[in-house]
């Protein structure tokens, strides 16, 4: 006998729990179906825990510069048990909260995991054995991805070892070779170098941070370079060899070949969707290069089956994942919400400098065929920048020169993870330049920088 | 404690109406669900019906009053007779329709008027500027954001739902747009010096105006006219009339536009492509057939809808035109039973016109002009013989439609009509 639902979610992280909740305010019954952690990788082994462990490089950065604050300390110790600990004890305080909402809004959890088959019913396994079946006529997968393996440069746990060995390190490696310069890589390489760690990055492209704007990309590689890392672009690693305490890496740079021996491998290139073992192979479910497609309501090629999240492809981002899922919930219940789009997902990286940014490049504005206006302003003309030792960052804003659009924008500097939202904002009012430029920024913030940057744009800047 | 009566909104794409008429007045009884006053809109005259119950303590829009912008407060209800009005009413949920965001600041008792001439399209400033750029009429627009705000994509003519016909989409692509710093210019209004009496334009005349405008200058028209013969037909109607019962639910008697109405919902289910809007984006092609049927009523037309005119039978389709037709007249249609439609007819027959062509009716691609039957005179093999025909003139937006599209679906209109057995297939 199944259990009835009216709707299971097959997947516990940012797009299923937000779904399973949304889905429950709208009077549906809902069971979620997790095999390892409520929260997902955001919240276990991603965005959360890396931001605490981000949080203690900053705090040994701060010790780096007491001098200029006035303070001097000796004796200093890196404790890393306790950096881990922390981490591991902030996911788990969040990954409890998540428990206790989904019992606060009556969503059933199911431990296992889940199996389409067919017909509206899921199977629920748990060490290779059926431990439930359930029924609902509407069915949304959410089972994320995992890190992508380069064949040759797999990952052992050890030596060469994805995002869930880093963020959980025994002993502080003396170097380290993170492959892949995306958000994920350069996170770890900000924390491990400012804890000491000798770090270089290699990207394929031809700059790091590649899905940023050009200029921001630049900056940050420059800030990186004087922290000490070493960044090759355009560069690809060719193999590497396990010695008993090092790894012999070999990259290939502008034709060139060369060797580097480093204690520890980070493989950071990507990830694919989990699209195996959920039962899909005898549905009409499209999936294509790891990831099922959707329509703009996480509509499957099955009736009744939906995909959100990493799963449903790019951008993986955890909170393209929960809107996705409210989207594609509202839309199961008959609210005929706007279609889920990509035009106004942020992007932030917490390394140091952060770096975060909306909508479309310089360069992807111009290929777009806008007629761009660029406004940018630099931390050193922001009084509470420099007051709070962070003088580095720049703040780019694009503006269509014919109807005032913000195109995108883009940040690079102290606490500007937190302030993108302000653009994101302006961004879904469709405001234009005049609306941004009659706001009022409170001062002193470093947000008076977003301002200036809106009127550099139009040749109206006062502190630059 | 005093309620405002907020003017609502009877349809989601009203903006403002008329206040027609107050069907009570200061100092009476209102008990839920009395009507209490007529709204005009651009289409249809509504019942204002009251929610709560108390006493009318003030009117602050007297009636006649034009463009009362929706959630305008209109009136005051109080819970005693007589109450005292000093003080204006503190907001109250709007009693009549669902709560929109507030238009207009509910106006202190003592100034009403300008409340009652207060209008407020919403649109993001984005949506407002290109609008402004490219001479677009916001108030033609049909918002798809939260609240029925206009953001910019509806401007792009590219709706992310189905697109309610009521809303003529922009006219043009805003790429095209014309130079930004030049939006065309209003033409000057000429200066009449003939003595003249002015008869100020309804709700209905301005979107009748602007629509029909809009329809000729954007939508690239082409025209195909076919003879059609009638005499099959109109034996096949006397014999079907004759068998309806007298009187009682089941009885009919059709008209050739009913017959019309069925055929061009036959040809239509097998030319999906001239039920079908043109956006930017995409042809949008309906999936059901409804068609709107022109229906003249005083001091302008209206077109009531004709839904699933493929699947309906004869019976059905005369006795919903007589319906429609009638409360159209009456001014009593609901807005779902004139906004939608994926094709228009138009028949001016009866007033025995031979033929004439229509103006397409946006988003929809197409309208057929249907003339008078009559005797003429038609070439049979090499004889002249005399035959009931009429001349039926397809209107076609060419972006959605081509030539041989809209030649193909006459003819199988044609052939429809003059084999109407056909139609019962």
């Amino acid at each position: 006998m199944a259990d009835n639902f009216d709707l299971i979610v097959v997947g516990g992280g940012p797009g299923g729990y937000v779904a399973a909740i949304r889905a429950a305010q709208l009077k549906m019954k809902v069971a979620v179906v997790e095999a390892k952690h409520l929260g997902g990788i955001c919240l276990n082994w991603g965005c959360i825990p890396t931001k605490a462990l981000l949080r203690s490089a900053e705090v040994k950065h701060m010790l780096d510069h007491l001098p200029e604050f006035g303070f001097s300390a000796e004796n200093v110790k890196v404790d890393l048990g306790k950096i881990v600990a922390r981490s591991r004890g902030v996911s788990k305080q969040l990954s409890g909260g998540i428990a206790h909402l989904l019992k606060k809004n009556k969503v059933t959890v199911y431990d296992g995991y889940g199996r389409l088959m067919g017909g509206g019913n899921l199977a629920v396994n748990r060490d290779g054995k059926p431990v439930a079946m359930l029924h609902a006529p509407h069915i949304i997968l959410a089972t994320g991805a995992r890190p992508r393996q380069i064949p040759g440069l797999e990952v052992d746990g050890k030596q060469i070892i994805s995002y869930f060995e880093a963020m959980v390190p025994e002993t502080l490696p003396k170097s380290l070779l993170i492959m892949g310069s995306g958000a994920i890589g350069v996170e770890f390489a900000s924390f491990y170098r400012a804890l000491g760690t000798e770090v270089t990055i290699v990207e394929m492209l031809d700059r790091i941070l590649p899905v940023e704007d050009a200029e921001i990309s630049g900056i940050a590689r420059k800030s990186f370079e004087k922290q000490g890392m070493k960044i090759l672009t355009s560069a690809v690693v060719k193999k590497a060899e396990k010695g008993p305490a090092s790894v012999k890496v070999t990259v290939e740079v502008g034709g060139k070949e060369q060797v580097f021996e480093v204690e520890k491998v980070i493989s950071a290139v990507g990830i694919v969707g989990n699209v195996e073992n959920i039962g899909l192979e005898d549905t009409k479910v499209k999936v294509e290069r790891t990831h099922v497609v959707v329509d703009g309501f996480g509509r499957t090629g099955e009736p009744g089956v939906y995909a959100i999240g990493d799963l449903a492809g790019p951008p993986w981002l955890a909170h393209k994942a929960s809107h996705e899922g409210v989207v594609c919930v509202e839309a199961i219940a008959g609210l005929n919400p706007h279609p889920f789009e990509t035009w106004n997902i942020p992007g932030c990286t917490y390394a140091r400098p952060q770096v975060a940014s909306v909508g479309l490049t310089e360069a992807k504005a111009k290929e777009a065929g806008h007629e761009i206006r660029v406004g940018r302003f630099p931390f050193i003309g922001n009084g509470k920048a420099i007051a709070l030792g962070e003088p580095e960052g720049l703040i780019k804003t694009i503006f269509d020169a014919k109807t005032g659009a913000l195109l995108g924008a883009h940040m690079v500097g102290a606490e500007v993870t937190e302030m993108i939202q302000g653009y994101v904002i302006a961004r879904q009012l469709e405001t234009t330049e005049e609306e941004l430029m009659h706001t009022i920024f409170p001062h002193p913030t470093i947000s008076e920088a977003m301002h200036e940057s809106v009127l550099d744009a139009y040749g109206r800047a006062i502190h630059f | 404690m005093a309620i405002n009566i907020l003017m609502p909104a009877l349809s989601p794409t009203m903006t403002e109406g008329k206040l027609a008429k107050w069907l009570k007045h200061e100092g009476d009884e209102v008990k839920s669900g009395d009507v209490l006053a007529e709204i005009e809109t651009d289409k249809a005259t509504m019942e204002v019906e009251a929610v709560d119950e108390g006493f009318i303590g003030k009117i602050l829009v007297p009636e006649g009053t034009e463009g009362v912008a929706v959630n305008a407060v209109i009136a005051i209800l109080t819970a005693t007779k007589g109450e005292a009005l000093d003080a204006p009413a503190a907001p109250a949920p709007a009693p009549v329709a669902a709560p929109v965001p507030v238009a207009a600041a509910p106006a202190p008792a003592a100034a009403p008027v300008a409340v009652a001439h207060g209008e407020r399209v919403f649109a993001s400033p984005l949506a407002k500027r290109i609008a402004k750029q490219a001479g677009i009429d916001l108030a033609s627009v049909k918002g798809t954001g939260p609240g029925g705000r206009i953001v910019k994509a509806d401007l792009a003519g590219a709706p992310a739902h189905a697109p309610a016909p009521v809303a003529v989409a922009a006219p043009a692509p805003v790429a095209a747009a014309p130079a930004p710093a030049a939006p065309k210019p209003a033409a000057p209004a000429p200066v009449i010096t003939a003595p003249h009496t002015k008869l100020p334009n309804s709700t209905m005349r301005k979107v009748i105006a602007k629509r029909l405008s809009e329809s000729k200058q954007t939508v690239p028209h082409f025209y195909l006219t076919v003879n059609i013969e009638l005499d099959k037909l109109l034996e096949l109607r006397a014999e079907l009339n004759a068998k309806s019962p007298k009187d009682g639910p089941g009885a009919f008697k059709l008209s050739v536009n009913d017959l019309i109405i069925k055929a061009c919902g036959v040809a239509l289910k097998r030319h999906p492509g001239v039920n079908a809007s043109w956006t930017d984006e995409a042809i949008i092609q309906y999936d059901e057939v409804d068609i709107s049927i022109a229906v003249a009523i005083p001091d302008g037309l209206i077109t009531p809808i004709v839904k699933g005119a493929d699947r309906l039978g004869l019976a059905a389709i005369s006795n919903t035109m007589k319906d429609l037709g009638a409360r159209a007249k009456a001014g009593k249609l609901k807005p779902e039973e004139f906004q939608g439609g994926g094709f228009s007819i138009s028949n001016l027959g009866m007033f025995g016109i031979s033929e004439f062509s229509a103006i397409i009716n946006p988003p929809q691609a197409a309208i057929l002009a249907v003339g008078a039957g009559e005797r003429r005179p038609v070439v049979k093999g090499d004889a002249i013989v005399p035959a009931t025909v009429m001349s039926a003139t397809l209107s076609v937006d060419h972006r959605v439609i081509d030539g041989a599209l809209g030649a193909q679906f006459l003819a199988t209109l044609k052939g429809l009509i003059e084999e109407p057995l056909s139609l019962l297939l």
